[in-house]
């Protein structure tokens, strides 16, 4: 029986084994391929997608255990309407080769929406999961940094 | 940004009716003309290799991989600067696989000469060099040779595109040529006329270039020079920028694949019965040396991989890392393959009852490439064709390798190149090319993506070699009289070239020692020797390559001579160096500068410095760490470097700053070992590398005292791990000798 899941306001019907990470629903099933592959044991973070808000490592979320919407990098901003975050990505020019950030820019978001003005230690505490190999976290923090002055002008 | 595919696709719908077709010119034409890759479609024109001209505007061609260090943005830079286009609206875009971009640079660099003191000789055989890639199309981004083989050929073919653009435009006009000029992808004409280029496209493609064009002053740079915006930041920041993970074909399936975990052997037998039952499951392939499972989802077919019952024969080498380690010692007493620096005269050396000397040993362990976008290639075989999309720093050898493994001809064969989630060396491989190749000709008709799980791309690795080192030293009055090194490694130069190219190149291995017998150190009797040791293991580049254990070796062992005779280190390596290299000399003053160097450190804190001249480029880096309840917390890194020219500061802050952080990951946390035969590191959580709450805060200072231009994605690895290890010993009083560090101490994980 199809599972019905939300995605970025679409609401979507997968037939697909209930034992399915969400992250390969999203990418082989819905296209979406901004959430990326990494390691498939939590311990990287490029998978990260918010369910219900929250940050979660989709390659670790069953396809029946979805138990909100979801929202991935596609729909926190697009190229020409962008989320304060990847506003200060952009600005920041925080991505080398950047395979990770759509997981970094989802957790940086999550950690925002709930901690609008984190210190460095509450930005470690947050980011520490997520892995770049091209080593691009100075950039990152203050990336961090930069979009919550953004919010918190907005707001 | 256009997508080479459909613009082939366009092309092949249109017919090969090139407007310009084969036009190639300015730098291009002093040479033997190679053909112009670049089939225009109906409505483009192309005026040379890296420019693309339609009615939507002007598509420059990068034609290196872009795996984060920025060659799309600073090659087209180079060819923007020239041709006066205005950069938002520049579009940029890999193209083929072609002979025409070949990387001169890359060739010349492996030639065994001293970078930093090169004369007329050496530049006669850096031109010789540059024939051999031109022949083997070796279309390669590596070596942090981009830019620096860009530097001219971008710039000339800008100039020479904009001239013959305004030359069309005077005809067209009838006007006088020196009474044009050109703006933002326009030319412009007394009288307030202006025509766009893509008007003139098609007229200047029909007009001979002029052979000589003046390159523009430096003083008068637009774009170079400057910190740019990245063409590719909006789309990494947004998950649309395309990788071959990411790559989808009407009707495609995902393949998982398993090889054999001990690396080189082969397969005996399998059984598949189990896989085939599991849901989403299509087939499984027979690949000879493994399996692949096709399925309708990628996670399916790991699955059903895994389930997969395989007998695996053995390995072609020791069974475990000590073992491997015993043999690459041993070859320290062999014959040396190289002695590429042998100043003096070590073997009638008077050595005074009041000298210093000193010996010891290093090793440094096999490291993995981890790069974050596991391996993988999409392919389809359509029977008399295959086209396969991937991130590749060696396009060419990719279509030639594929190719040869499903037997079709290489003009046959399309490689697609997108984004690369990283690279370090490993996508210079074509591995996960052939496999994906030999799946879809077993899937023929169906585009088949194959991706390889994390722990399939970390046991399969071709790996930076583990290495070791003897060192002997000899101190007079303060100062080193004598230096002797000796390393042992496995040939990565040999092995790599063996598999690219089907030669092994005989002679001195210059990558095996670069790092140690090419520093900027005028010590009087100098002697570097390299040694073979031959261990079946897959090797390949990695980030700096011999740099990345040389670099070690020697820095750990000037701070030793250095402590041998109570001297400051970064005092005695300026003694050193300002005798034989200023751009080096003027890097250590640098980091000394920025912090506040002293020499003395309060208790808990220590500071090691190191310097390693490497890719043309001289990188100075001071590391301080803090005892933090007995364990380690890296909490700055001051890093100064001398590019000669810095094309594009940002990019290079952060190519030194990420490459800071690739080596501190190596050096304090990184190996991969062996037992029975195979890698014991699966995942990350075996093989870590720093993170944001434990990475330094780092600040870079760029020189440009030096009169070429240095490459930027490497240099910075090598004097990051010795730098680390002389903080260590500056915190502790014990000098580390082995890496990774953290067999012998803890660090703030």
């Amino acid at each position: 029986m199809p599972t019905t899941l939300t995605v970025n306001g679409t609401e979507y019907q997968v037939d697909l084994p209930d034992d399915v990470p969400l992250l390969w629903v999203l990418r082989d099933e819905l296209g979406l391929t901004g959430t990326k592959y990494g390691c498939g044991v939590a311990s990287c973070g490029s998978c990260t997608v918010h369910i219900d808000g929250e940050a979660m490592r989709a390659c670790q979320v069953a396809l029946a255990d979805v138990w909100g919407p979801v929202t991935t990098i596609e729909g926190l901003g697009t190229p020409n309407a962008l989320h304060a975050v990847q506003q200060a990505w952009v600005e920041h020019q925080v991505a080398q080769c950047g395979y990770c950030q759509s997981g970094q820019i989802m957790q940086a978001a999550a950690l925002l929406s709930k901690t609008p003005n984190p210190s460095d230690e509450e930005i470690d505490l947050a980011m520490s999961g997520n892995l770049c190999r091209c080593g691009t976290y100075p950039r990152i923090r203050a990336a961090i940094h930069a979009a919550a002055d953004a919010l918190g002008r907005e707001g | 940004m256009p997508n080479w595919g459909k613009i082939t696709r366009r092309t092949l719908l249109v017919g090969s009716a090139a407007i310009a077709g084969g036009v190639a010119f300015g730098v291009w034409q002093y040479r033997r003309d190679l053909p112009n890759p670049l089939q225009p479609g109906d409505g483009q024109a192309t005026l040379n290799p890296w420019i693309l001209i339609d009615q939507d505007g002007v598509t420059l061609i990068a034609a290196r991989a872009e795996m984060g260090q920025g060659v799309y943005t600073t090659l087209p830079a180079l060819v923007a600067e020239e041709l006066d286009v205005a950069w938002e609206d520049v579009r940029v875009m890999h193209g083929p696989a072609a002979q025409a971009y070949y990387n001169e640079a890359l060739m010349s660099h492996g030639l065994p000469i001293n970078d930093y003191e090169r004369t007329g000789f050496h530049e006669v055989m850096i031109e010789a060099m540059t024939v051999l890639p031109k022949m083997i199309g070796l279309q390669v981004t590596g070596g942090s040779t981009s830019t620096i083989d860009a530097f001219e050929k971008l710039r000339m073919a800008g100039a020479t595109a904009r001239e013959t653009l305004k030359r069309a435009a005077a005809e067209r006009l009838n006007m006088p040529l020196g009474s044009l000029t050109t703006r933002d992808g326009k030319v412009i004409a007394p009288g307030g006329i202006e025509l766009r280029y893509a008007e003139l496209a098609p007229a200047a493609a029909e007009i001979d270039p002029p052979r000589r064009v003046a390159l523009r002053d430096p003083e008068d740079w637009r774009y170079l020079g400057r910190s740019m915006p990245r063409t590719d930041m909006i789309a990494k920041s947004t998950g649309t920028a395309e990788f071959g993970l990411d790559v989808r074909l009407p009707g495609m399936k995902f393949a998982a694949v398993r090889r054999n975990p001990r690396l080189g052997g082969g397969m005996l037998s399998f059984d598949a019965s189990a896989a085939e039952g599991m849901p989403g499951v299509e087939r499984v392939v027979d690949l000879t040396d493994g399996i692949a499972v096709v399925a309708n989802n990628t996670w399916l077919a790991m699955q059903a991989a895994d389930a997969v019952e395989i007998e695996w024969a053995a390995a072609p080498y020791p069974d475990t890392s000590d073992e491997m380690l015993n043999v690459i010692r041993a070859a320290l007493d062999n014959e040396p393959n190289s002695m590429l620096r042998d100043d003096g005269d070590l073997d009638a050396l008077d050595i005074a009852p009041e000298d210093r000397e000193i010996e010891a040993e290093y090793t440094v362990p096999w490291l993995a490439h981890a790069t974050m976008e596991p391996m993988n290639a999409t392919a389809l075989h359509t029977g008399d064709a295959l086209d396969i999309w991937t991130g590749s720093q060696a396009p060419g050898f990719a279509e030639q390798r594929a190719a040869e493994a499903v037997d079709l001809d290489t003009d046959h064969v399309t490689c697609h190149v997108t984004f690369l989630g990283g690279g370090f060396g490993r996508r210079g491989e074509t591995d996960f090319v052939v496999q994906a190749a030999r799946v879809a000709r077993a899937m023929q008709g169906t585009p088949v993506k194959v991706t390889w799980s994390r722990e399939e791309d970390m046991r399969h690795d071709f790996y930076r070699p583990a290495a070791a080192a003897r060192m002997r030293g000899v101190l007079r009055g303060g100062f080193a009289t004598a230096l002797e090194g000796r390393v042992a490694a496995p040939s990565v130069t040999r092995q790599s070239m063996q598999r690219m190219t089907g030669l092994s190149p005989s002679g001195p291995d210059k990558g095996h020692v670069e790092g140690m017998f090419n520093q900027p150190y005028a010590i009087p009797n100098y002697r570097v020797s390299g040694h073979l040791a031959d261990l079946d293991v897959p090797i390949g580049f990695w980030r700096s390559v011999g740099n990345s254990f040389n670099g070690f070796f020697m820095e750990s062992f000037i701070d030793e001579m250095a402590a041998a005779v109570q001297r400051d280190p970064l005092a005695f390596r300026l003694d050193l160096a300002r005798r034989e290299h200023a751009p080096s000399s003027g890097v250590l003053e640098a980091v000394a500068e920025m912090s506040g160097w002293t020499g003395r450190t309060p208790e808990g804190t220590g500071r090691g410095v190191a310097l390693t001249y490497s890719f043309h480029t001289a990188v100075a880096v001071v590391v301080e760490v803090t005892d933090q309840g007995g364990d380690v917390s890296i909490d700055r890194a001051w890093v100064a470097c001398d590019v000669g020219t810095a094309l594009d500061p940002a990019i290079i802050e952060a190519q030194m700053s990420g490459g800071v952080i690739w080596g501190l990951s190596a050096a304090a946390m990184q190996e991969i070992s062996f037992a029975v035969g195979e890698v014991e590191q699966w995942n990350f959580p075996d093989f870590d590398s720093l993170r944001l709450h434990n990475s330094p805060e780092i600040e870079v200072r760029i020189l440009e005292t030096q009169p070429h231009l240095g490459g930027v994605g490497e240099p910075a690895v090598p004097p990051s791990m010795p730098a680390l290890a002389n903080a260590i010993y500056d915190l502790t009083g014990e000098r580390v000798r082995d890496l990774p560090l953290n067999r012998r101490l803890s660090f703030v994980i």
